[in-house]
């Protein structure tokens, strides 16, 4: 990483220089205090998401993770702190929940092309691509849970996003379309090396195909690679010793390495996160278990 | 055969259906229609503020209609009362307003009755002209909008992620439905204006699989209300305005039996 955060407190979408905020980030979050109704909801938190990097939200209910994916999208304007996108930045959202109305008729094919795109053999090719070849001419009402939210990513996926957002892809669905789902998202990313902000409150299998987990409690109480935050005291302390012990890591067997001394490491070592403040314990944590 | 006011009446009808019933489908997906009966009760105030100052009726309606829609969105935003609360009593008390002005007009005579519930006889050459003119151009006004403004309808942060400018899109939605209702309440009326936008509209629901399928049901049905509340009005010598509306309910009703049984 070039270069060094530049502290700033600015508002307003920032048109400044790569190197301010890293070399391939695609979305840059720093210092940003969000209120609502005079309560803080997120408390100076900083974010990055590079290109072809899967970052994961991980934090209990009310913890600001969904508000810190808004201010992502520029949906929420934060108090202070500072938001930088790359320029013309395209960004695909799947938000947590859409709950499609029965009185709007709607086909899977005219919701896709709400969008905008409306060339009839890309739609079949991104409804192939997230596993829903015949959903087309269905009605979005008779979705089910895990069939709404891969045609909802179909939608966000045809306009070839830079940064793909996915609040909450997994609630609601089981175990198994989760692992799928969990599985998809990471082809998505090798496919199109597409940078991907993940949300989650889960904390089973989170971390199967995430590059970097950021544990958000309205602060940033940790960061790091998944075995680095499984790792951080300030995790159990978060979700208490039970639940956080029962966190399982899934990887895939080409998602990862070992190393001589038999911990599991991503393939891309380079890809690992090494210059977010806040994450010092982590990234100390990183450093031990590698050697 | 017939009168000419009775053509004029279809026409105009028709000219006010063609962009009623498609506004009126985003009524009813958004659930605003309490929000358009305020605006329409709001009219009257509309029409006397407009005649105190000169100023032709149907601007007035439209200028107040997107003052009450301003006020409405602003209040729910800092959510003093519900929603409901909040547009019940705009509605009613704007209503009372706008008797109570007209009233303080004491060198116009207002046909009250023909503004609630609308006098075919009052459409001449001219007003049909208006009617249609204003048509056309809130049509054309949908026609450009529909697609941001469904997005925002379905969900609204993902049309705002997409480029969708959401509050722009709300706010013309809004001018449109304001014009509809200026220019629909020569034709049925301040109280029954918002019915020709949502009865034609659920009528239709059940007969469409896509947004479009179901605002063309709607003009449709709109379009056999009209021209058979018209007739019906001739022949039986009805009010014309609820007589368009008995009949647009009648073709919901036939349509609510024909889902039960299928």
């Amino acid at each position: 990483m070039q270069g060094k955060l530049v502290a700033m407190t600015m508002v307003e979408e920032q048109e400044a220089g790569e190197e301010d905020v890293g070399v391939g980030a695609l979305v840059a979050v720093e210092d940003v205090v969000v209120d609502f109704a005079g309560d803080r909801v997120l408390d100076h938190v900083g974010l990055t998401v590079s290109v072809g990097e899967i970052v994961t939200l991980i934090g209990r209910n009310g913890s600001g993770k969904t508000t810190l994916a808004r201010t992502v999208l520029g949906l929420v304007k934060p108090k202070s702190g500072r938001v930088w996108r790359r320029r013309g930045l395209c960004i695909g959202y799947v938000p947590q929940a859409l709950a499609p109305d029965p009185i709007l008729p709607m086909t899977a094919s005219r919701f896709l092309t709400l969008g905008g795109t409306a060339d009839p053999e890309r739609l079949n090719d991104v409804l192939d691509e997230v596993g829903m070849p015949d959903v087309a001419d269905r009605q979005i009402v008779g979705l089910s849970g895990g069939e709404l939210r891969r045609v909802m990513l179909a939608r966000a996926l045809l306009r070839d996003p830079e940064l793909l957002v996915l609040d909450e892809p997994m609630s609601g669905i089981d175990v198994s379309g989760q692992v799928a789902l969990y599985k998809l998202i990471g082809e998505i990313r090798d496919r199109h090396r597409c940078g991907v902000l993940l949300i989650s409150h889960d904390l089973h299998l989170v971390m199967a195909e995430t590059d970097q987990v950021v544990c958000l409690d309205r602060h940033v109480c940790c960061r790091g690679t998944p075995e680095v935050v499984v790792a951080d005291p300030a995790f159990h302390t978060l979700f208490g010793p039970t639940l956080g012990d029962a966190v399982a890591i899934y990887r895939h067997e080409h998602d990862h390495r070992h190393t001589e001394a038999g911990a599991v490491a991503p393939l891309d070592e380079g890809r690992e996160d090494t210059g977010h403040p806040g994450s010092s314990a982590g990234v100390a944590a990183a450093e031990t278990s590698r050697s | 055969m017939f009168e000419d006011f009775i053509i004029r009446g279809i026409l105009g009808g028709l000219g006010v259906v063609l962009v009623a019933a498609p506004l009126g489908c985003f009524v009813v997906w958004r659930r605003m229609s309490y929000f358009g009966a305020a605006l329409a009760h709001s009219a009257l105030l509309g029409v006397a503020l407009a005649l105190m100052l000169d100023m032709d009726p149907m601007l007035g309606v439209v200028v107040l209609a997107v003052v009450m829609a301003v006020v409405i969105v602003a209040m729910e935003e800092r959510r003093i009362l519900a929603a409901d609360t909040l547009i019940g009593i705009l509605a009613h008390s704007t209503l009372a307003l706008g008797i109570v002005a007209l009233a303080f007009l004491q060198n116009v005579r207002i046909d009250l009755m023909g503004y609630l519930f609308g006098d075919v006889l009052a459409i001449g050459n001219r007003d049909l002209l208006f009617v249609l003119g204003v048509a056309v151009g809130t049509g054309i006004i949908l026609w450009f909008l529909w697609r941001p403004l469904l997005s925002a309808t379905v969900h609204a942060d993902i049309a705002a992620v997409e480029g969708v400018p959401v509050m722009r899109v709300r706010l013309v939605f809004t001018v449109l439905m304001a014009a509809v209702i200026a220019v629909g309440m020569k034709l049925v009326g301040v109280l029954l204006i918002v019915s020709l936008m949502i009865i034609p509209a659920a009528a239709a629901r059940r007969f469409a699989a896509t947004p479009e399928a179901m605002a063309v049901g709607a003009v449709l049905v709109g379009a056999v209300s009209v021209v058979g509340g018209m007739l019906a009005s001739f022949y039986l010598d009805t009010p014309s305005g609820p007589s368009i509306v008995v009949v647009a309910t009648a073709i919901f009703a036939v349509s609510f039996v024909l889902r039960r049984s299928a």
